[in-house]
């Protein structure tokens, strides 16, 4: 296997995308992840010198209106799905000290 | 005929002149739930009182004139990663097992004008990740040809849905191939339109820059009826695309003479079984028949469009899924210690294994250091992919080719190998990468008596060609198999 993905890699990518591994799902990762690399790095064969990347198919304007209100208060509705509220807001742990 | 064996537009011809009444096309399909699901297990959520509901005001609708549309009263499924206001939307995920949208995604807002019945939602893999719907947090769904093989996916309970005759059409979602993979292995038709022509508002986004909504259902006609009217200009999807052609039923003409089809030669290569070559070839062959000029070409580029695929579709799922922390909506971790814990258990207990491995190597791929490398070159791989294609319909109105490289594989045998089955995607990513139409449409059976399916891939804005040429397949493959 040509990319071998180190306790670091994972340890970072785990950072980055907010999830905790048990050991056996780091393990798992890094082997999964390698591999998929390995695969991925096929692209290398392909020249791609001078070949613009491509975001999306068609090219993409700004899509500009006026800022108007155009559905009516919905926060009741809204916060029936919160996991926790308090006083019609999104209820979390203290952030500041 | 009985009820539930007919096609939609059928059905809702009858509605309208009051053979059938909307309450006893909705009473069938709710009985072939009843009598299916505890085989197939097609749908997440079964919403039997409110599609009664709706039943009787829309039947009252067309009494007083106020409904004439095809649809209408037709009974219909839409995948469970389309928001339904006040219905459970779970995207086949723990971490949304109990979000109830405000409100509704547009595509089921233009089916629900046009006087559809929706009946509930299907079961599909985890956010849209995986080919099988084996990923789903609520359960395996099955294949209504033979239980013991998968649907397909992502779109698996959308497409067994209709095949089991428990819906009349169904929505689905095409990422990189989730409606023409599943739509093969359970033998029915289900169209991915070109990028921004169905509004993408309301989809829980998976990979924003392939993501199309589109119908399944049991024939070409159906699908052109339901995308032409799912199909809109809507201002709040930025990518979506203003278009005066969405007219679809109009290209339901069974005549193909003179039409360009091109076989791609790298499709037909290793991996593809036998049995599915020589259906599709046999499909090939009708359309000769009816007066298309068949070529074989090069198409070129074949094996970069996987690789090219998971790179790109896992970035843009690591940030779109980064929406999902447990503070507004879904699951929120029991113990944690502080905000930034609960966040990483909350996702953590939230995401099944597939959806944690997109968003590691989507937030790999993407990280400093490796963002050129990985991320750019599968951008600019896209854009070689995308050349490809122009320079194909320069000489082609119509690719031609397999959906998937076998029939429905057996449950259990396919997330042993991750890699394994994204290889199986290999007919349909780079239709994605493209932004084209595509479809597939039935062409027969294995052995086993699988279903295979034929995909036909149209240049950007050309569904009219591929729904051409798939009507006249379909008409001349039921007179044969009729005869």
């Amino acid at each position: 296997m040509a990319n071998l993905i180190s306790d670091e890699t994972i340890e970072y990518v785990g950072i980055l995308a907010k999830l905790e591994l048990s050991q056996e799902e780091r393990e798992t990762a890094k082997r999964d992840m390698g591999r998929m690399l390995d695969y991925i790095d096929k692209l290398n064969e392909l020249d791609t010198s001078g070949v613009e990347p491509m975001s999306h198919v068609f090219s993409l304007n700004n899509v500009f209106r006026e800022d108007v209100v155009t559905n009516g208060d919905q926060r009741s509705s809204i916060l029936k799905n919160a996991p926790e509220q308090k006083e019609g807001a999104f209820k979390v742990p203290k952030t500041v000290e | 005929m009985s009820i539930s064996e007919m096609t939609a537009l059928e059905l809702g011809r009858r509605i309208r002149s009051g053979d059938v009444t909307v309450l006893e096309a909705v009473q069938e399909a709710l009985d072939q739930i009843k009598k299916k699901e505890p085989d197939i297990h097609a749908y997440v959520t079964v919403d039997e009182e409110g599609a009664l509901k709706r039943a009787a005001k829309v039947q009252a609708m067309i009494e007083r004139g106020d409904l004439k549309g095809p649809l209408a009263g037709v009974p219909a499924a839409v995948k469970d990663n389309l928001c339904t206001k006040d219905l459970l939307t779970t995207c086949g995920s723990n971490i949304l097992y109990n979000f109830v949208p405000t409100y509704t995604a547009e595509a089921v807002q233009n089916l629900e004008k046009a006087g559809a019945v929706i009946l509930g939602k299907t079961n599909m893999d985890e956010f849209a990740m995986g080919s099988t719907t084996e990923t789903s947090a609520f359960g395996v769904t099955k294949n209504p040809w033979n239980t013991d093989h998968v649907p397909g996916g992502s779109s698996g309970g959308s497409c067994a849905a209709v095949a089991a005759g428990e819906c009349f059409y169904a929505l689905g979602s095409d990422t990189g191939g989730s409606i023409r993979q599943p739509s093969s292995f359970c033998g029915v038709t289900g169209i991915k339109p070109t990028y921004g022509t169905v509004s993408r508002y309301g989809l829980i986004a998976y990979g924003s820059s392939l993501d199309q909504v589109g119908p399944v259902a049991k024939d070409v006609s159906d699908c052109a009826a339901v995308l032409e009217t799912i199909a809109s200009y809507d201002k709040k999807d930025s990518t979506s695309i203003p278009r005066k052609d969405l007219d679809f039923t109009g290209a339901l003409v069974d005549d193909v003479k003179g039409m360009k089809i091109g076989i791609p030669r790298d499709y037909f290569g290793e991996g593809l079984d036998g049995q599915v070559r020589e259906a599709v070839m046999r499909a090939a062959g009708i359309l000769k028949d009816r007066g298309a000029v068949v070529e074989e070409f090069d198409l070129s580029l074949v094996e970069y469009a996987i690789p090219a695929y998971y790179v790109i579709a896992s970035a843009e799922a690591s940030s779109n899924l980064s929406r999902f922390d447990g503070v507004k909506y879904g699951l929120r971790a029991k113990e944690y210690e502080g905000l930034h814990q609960m966040y990483k258990k909350s996702r953590s207990e939230g995401f099944g294994p597939e959806v944690k491995r997109r968003i590691m190597l989507g937030s790999f791929v993407l990280s400093s250091g490796y963002y050129d490398a990985y991320y750019l070159k599968a951008l600019r791989t896209k854009a070689l992919i995308k050349q490809a294609f122009d320079k194909a319909f320069a000489d082609y109105d119509v690719i031609l080719g397999p959906a998937a490289p076998t029939t429905a594989p057996k449950l259990g045998e396919s997330l042993k190998d991750p890699l394994k089955m994204y290889l199986g995607d290999i007919y349909t990513v780079s239709v994605n990468l493209a932004g084209l139409p595509a479809m597939t449409v039935p062409c027969g059976q294995d052995q086993a008596g699988l279903p295979i399916g034929l995909q036909l891939i149209g240049d950007c804005f050309q569904e009219k060609k591929i729904i051409r040429a798939a009507y006249t397949f379909e008409q001349t493959f039921t007179r044969r198999e009729e005869r």
